[in-house]
């Protein structure tokens, strides 16, 4: 098997499909930080004074924090935050009234990417906004979603629009004082989305956020903040690509779900950042904090993740079981290959009494990733009866990748049902064999067994979208074999 | 159709074959019998084309080709089919569009149209019907949490959706009970005919009363040591392998 291994390893890994970069007026601000950056993204902005002071706070309590945290198994370089550029937008009118008036260079960009901003163009049932570097470009169906009094759109309009919501709710997940990075997004996100699902509404069409870092040298550090009020139904996804940059670029936002009662949310990720060369070269640092509050009884959060992108990523997305009967879920898939890292898993903590979580997490690494899943599952002691059911699988292809897991449970109620079930296993000889003595390549049988593996993921995700992470999973795998 | 020359072959650097000779034509069935740890997994194997077997001997041409060559979906493209021993699970990957995957490959290299969706469904009924596979069995991830009977009756129904032009079955009655290995065999026996040809790799009789060959051959030791005609079989039955072993050494002695 040794010369095949080698013979597999030298095809060369498919070029990443989304590495081209749109050459397009930036309004920028100078690289580093200080108040006076964060002044300046405000004034950009146009944001309230309210804001500004909320940011400001924000970047004194960072700068008390001095170190990134460094507990997670991932080995980077320290970054310089003072070389970053923490703003840039498409040069553009000050206001959009209509798709219209966005630069058909943006709306290129987006084209290529598969995203059409046209609407009678667009897939039925999706609505887009779409973020590009700092800013949010465009809100396709907003109008049809704001007769249901669905506000879907920019982080930056709703703060002018909606300040009464955004105040409530900003930073009450995730606090600016939570970690490293929250602090540093709350000082200088720019852009992100925001949506509000009133009382009783089942949003109709599926949700999606497109993020796109295209400026070189800059971090991304996009806000989103989704509430469903009482009742309220809504299915969330995000994708997100970036040039290929010799450079890494510093990707860290926060996202922030909070479900009122009896409502429920969906939020799913298709992470497909430029993942670096395969020397690991470039590529995205991704760090992101994710946080879901089931504020009330009966509320639901579902985190599904695909995690194929980025040279490192750093991210838990979790949810805060406060209401009574509140369900969190996490479903995860994260693929290292080549040189990617990624320390990633969930936070289930059990606050509610009969609160339920479950935890899917398929860790794939190839080549010379280095693979962690993290997660801790807590139950308080007034949490009566929480359940917990977590399934931690690994798979390893070749010999020179690793995976590694830290599950922490802290269970302080006796009633309390905590159920763990972890494999690691190299994909088999044995199946691949199966396979192709049924006349399947090498390189297709390997996608239907790590498709198979991940099955279980990719069934949580909306139709059209899991066709896409099972494709993507294929492209980041291609050439991995051992 | 296939022609085996002195064929040696190692695992591990153990010697496992040692010069097997064998010539299978179209139309025909083969017994390859023998005691436990005579080479005949081994041999079933490097005809499919699994890794860790070193052939350091003979050759195997396959319909004018030479076979050590191709990789194992090659051969199964060009028609060679291994019905494994043990066949393992695959979870999350329905057996449906396994074989409906399979299936197109086999008709890309033929240079056939592939099936759609719909148009394998009916051929896939038809099989379903032949072999008395159910719904559910297609529908389950392939193996998984299936009987050792079940397992054997998915290795013949892909058989039957595959129509290979070789088939390999290496023992294939091993763990079934009497009402499962006649099902298999009428499977097996539904496929035979003048074009194809079936090599049944057997450590019992037993399934040679259903599956009627037309040559049995001895392996002992990595090599075949006696061929002969079904009868052959039926002595073995009687008598054991001990029989062909003494006589052998009484040969050799002699």
């Amino acid at each position: 098997m040794s010369t095949e291994v080698s013979n597999v390893e030298e095809l060369a890994i498919k070029d990443y499909k989304y590495g081209f970069k749109t050459e397009i007026e930036m309004d920028t601000v100078p690289k580093g930080l200080s108040e006076d950056t964060i002044r300046a993204i405000s004034g950009k902005k146009n944001e309230p004074e309210w804001m500004l002071e909320w940011r400001l706070k924000a970047f004194r309590h960072w700068l008390t924090m001095k170190n990134e945290p460094k507990w997670a198994n991932i080995k980077y370089p320290n970054i310089d935050f003072q070389d970053i550029i923490y703003y840039a937008a498409p040069k553009q009118k000050p206001a959009l009234s209509s798709l219209d008036e966005v630069d058909p260079e943006l709306l290129k960009t987006f084209e290529k990417l598969g995203i059409s901003l046209q609407e009678q163009k667009r897939l039925t049932g999706v609505a887009v906004d779409a973020v590009f570097d700092s800013v949010s470009v465009t809100t396709t169906f907003k109008k049809e979603l704001s007769k249901l009094g669905i506000i879907f759109g920019s982080m930056s309009d709703a703060i002018k629009e909606h300040p009464e919501l955004v105040k409530k709710y900003l930073g009450s997940v995730v606090p600016y004082t939570d970690n490293f990075y929250a602090a540093l997004n709350s000082a200088v996100f720019s852009d992100g989305s925001f949506c509000y699902i009133p009382k009783g509404v089942r949003c109709p069409m599926e949700l999606s956020t497109y993020f796109r870092i295209n400026t070189s040298g800059t971090g991304q550090f996009e806000r989103t903040l989704l509430i469903a009020d009482e009742g309220g139904y809504v299915s969330y996804l995000e994708g997100c690509t970036a040039p290929m940059r010799d450079e890494n670029q510093l990707h860290a936002a926060v996202v922030e779900l909070i479900a009122l009662d009896n409502a429920t949310i969906k939020y799913s990720t298709v992470q497909n950042w430029y993942p670096g060369d395969s020397e690991g070269k470039g590529g995205i640092y991704n760090f992101v904090t994710k946080r879901g509050a089931c504020r009330g009884v009966n509320s639901k959060i579902t985190w599904t993740q695909v995690e194929t992108g980025s040279a490192i990523t750093w991210k838990y997305p979790s949810c805060i079981l406060q209401g009574d009967n509140s369900i969190g879920e996490f479903y995860s898939v994260a693929v290292t290959n080549n040189r990617q890292q990624a320390d990633t898993g969930t936070k289930m903590i059990h606050l509610g009494k009969n609160t339920r979580s479950t935890i899917v997490s398929k860790g794939i690494s190839a080549g010379m990733g280095n693979n962690s899943y993290r997660g801790l599952v807590r139950v308080h002691k007034r949490a009566d009866n929480a359940r917990n059911f977590t399934q931690c699988d690994s798979l390893l292809l070749g010999d020179k990748c690793g995976a590694h897991t830290f599950p922490y449970i802290e269970v302080s109620n006796p009633t309390a049902k905590v159920e763990h079930e972890a494999t690691t296993s190299k994909i088999g000889e044995d199946q691949l064999f199966y396979l192709r003595q049924r006349g399947i390549s090498m390189e297709d049988a390997i996608n239907m067994i790590v498709n198979g593996y991940c099955k279980d993921v990719f069934r949580e995700l909306p139709m059209e979208f899991a066709v896409e992470a099972q494709k993507l999973l294929s492209i980041s795998l291609e050439g991995s074999v051992g | 159709m296939l022609t085996i020359k002195d064929l040696f072959v190692k695992v591990e650097d153990k010697e496992i074959l040692k010069g097997v000779n064998l010539q299978v034509n179209r139309g025909e069935v083969h017994a390859i019998m023998g005691p436990n740890g005579s080479g005949k997994s081994t041999l079933a194997n490097v005809i499919a084309g699994k890794d860790g077997y070193e052939v350091t001997g003979g050759e195997v041409i396959y319909e004018g080709k030479d076979l050590l060559d191709m990789s194992p979906e090659e051969r199964a493209r060009e028609g060679v089919f291994l019905a494994f021993q043990y066949p393992v699970e695959i979870p999350g990957v329905s057996n449906a569009s396994f074989l409906k995957t399979a299936l197109n490959e086999i008709r890309k290299h033929k240079g056939l149209e592939e099936l759609d969706a719909l148009n394998f469904l009916k051929y896939m009924r038809e099989k379903m019907k032949l072999i008395g596979v159910d719904e559910a069995m297609i529908n389950r991830s392939i193996n998984q949490g299936f009987s050792g009977g079940e397992k054997k009756r998915n290795e013949i129904f892909q058989l039957q959706i595959l129509q290979p032009k070789l088939a390999v079955l290496d023992e294939t009655d091993s763990g079934l009970d009497i009402d499962a290995l006649k099902i298999v065999s009428a499977g097996v026996n539904l496929f035979r005919n003048k074009d194809n040809a079936v090599v049944v790799v057997t450590h019992y009789q037993r399934l040679l009363n259903y599956i009627v060959p037309d040559f049995v051959h001895v392996l002992v030791d990595g090599k075949i040591v006696k061929s002969g005609g079904k009868s052959l079989a039926l002595e073995l039955e009687e008598k054991g392998y001990e029989w062909i072993t003494d006589n052998e050494s009484a040969e050799v002695n002699a």
